[in-house]
């Protein structure tokens, strides 16, 4: 037992059935200023799993590079989104296209019920689970962060449940850290990930120190002033926030309380 | 008369497109310079259901379906 590696090292993985990961980090692939900035983003994130968007094929050139070549080249695995669907209908027929396009079950639902907000429909939200999960899907379901609404995604087996932080691509991190800790507390044994809303590795850190058990970003990395850099931070405050959740941290305390011993000072007079 | 049995019209990602009357879902793939074959990272819905690639070849189309080709783009 001399050379035990960290637990990182061994057995902490993040387990999505299909797939388990090392990285607890999941990225997102749309507004890199260039593919190439992409790329080298998400090598230095650490990332194994990746969010990509279904779109009608360019009829006018179906010749380019497709996306997923670059992807699958680099041996990410994919995760489709069913960003851009207002309804339970429509999310699952994209879902239905990802799984055939792309050869996975796994599926980012996302209902959204507005525009402005980018907020989900709850109503479409729940009623497009049940029935990707009837289907046989993975479902990682993007959701408000409302215990109730988590917790009726968890009964209804979904993969992961993954609350918002703060509005996609507002960068504004966790607004309300008190609704993300009571869904971790309900939610012992339900994969959580904070999906939208991160700004900085401070909130991917803070996100990771509540217990969850990943993240999922993706303009806070790919508009940073430098992806890349900022792609390797949140792959650093991700670890070490998951480690700081392991370790456990202290309890706040209202007074100081000296860290040096007390006896043997020195005394003058 | 005669172009109406040759010729019929279809809507393709939201787009009208006349095609051949009895044209398959392979042969509309391949005049949109997608191999039927060979395509990978693709699927295909006609009417609003996902017809799976080993059934592509089953589907032969009718005078106002919709058909839509997807792919995976950038997305978060």
């Amino acid at each position: 037992m001399t050379d035990t590696p960290p637990a990182t090292e061994t057995a902490d993985r993040l387990d999505l059935g299909v797939c388990t990961l090392r990285s607890r980090l999941l990225v997102g692939t749309s507004g890199y200023p260039n593919p190439q900035v992409m790329l080298d983003a998400l090598r230095a994130s650490g990332t194994e799993l990746v969010t990509v968007a279904i779109r009608r094929v360019n009829l006018q050139d179906t010749s380019e590079e497709s996306l997923l070549e670059l992807l699958r080249r680099e041996g990410y695995r994919l995760l489709p989104n069913t960003a851009g669907c207002y309804t339970a209908k429509e999310a699952v027929l994209v879902a239905q296209l990802a799984r055939e396009a792309l050869e996975t079950d796994l599926i980012k639902l996302e209902v959204i019920g507005d525009d402005e907000t980018l907020m989900p429909d709850v109503e479409q939200l729940l009623r497009a689970a049940r029935t990707l999960i009837d289907d046989g899907f993975r479902v990682l379901a993007y959701c408000n962060d409302d215990p109730i609404t988590c917790r009726k995604l968890a009964d209804l087996g979904c993969t992961a449940v993954m609350p918002l932080a703060s509005p996609i691509g507002s960068g504004m991190g966790l607004v309300n850290p008190y609704n993300l800790a009571l869904i971790r507390e309900l939610l012992p044994q339900t994969p959580l990930i904070v999906d939208a809303g991160i700004g900085t590795a401070s909130d991917a850190a803070r996100a990771m120190e509540l217990g969850y058990d990943g993240i999922l970003l993706n303009t806070a990395i790919s508009n940073a002033q430098h992806p890349v850099m900022m792609a390797q931070a949140m792959r650093r405050a991700v670890e070490a926030g998951r480690l700081a959740w392991q370790a456990g941290r202290i309890p706040r305390r209202f007074y100081a309380r000296a860290s040096s011993p007390l006896e043997g000072r020195v005394g003058l007079g | 008369m005669n172009r109406a049995h040759s010729a019929m019209t279809i809507a393709v990602n939201g787009e009208p497109r006349e095609v051949p009357a009895g044209a398959t879902l392979p042969d509309l793939l391949a005049t949109l310079g997608i191999d039927p074959e060979g395509a990978r990272g693709i699927a295909v819905a006609v009417n609003e259901e996902v017809v799976r690639r080993a059934r592509w070849g089953e589907v032969t189309l009718a005078a106002g379906d919709t058909v839509e080709v997807i792919t995976a783009v950038q997305g978060g």
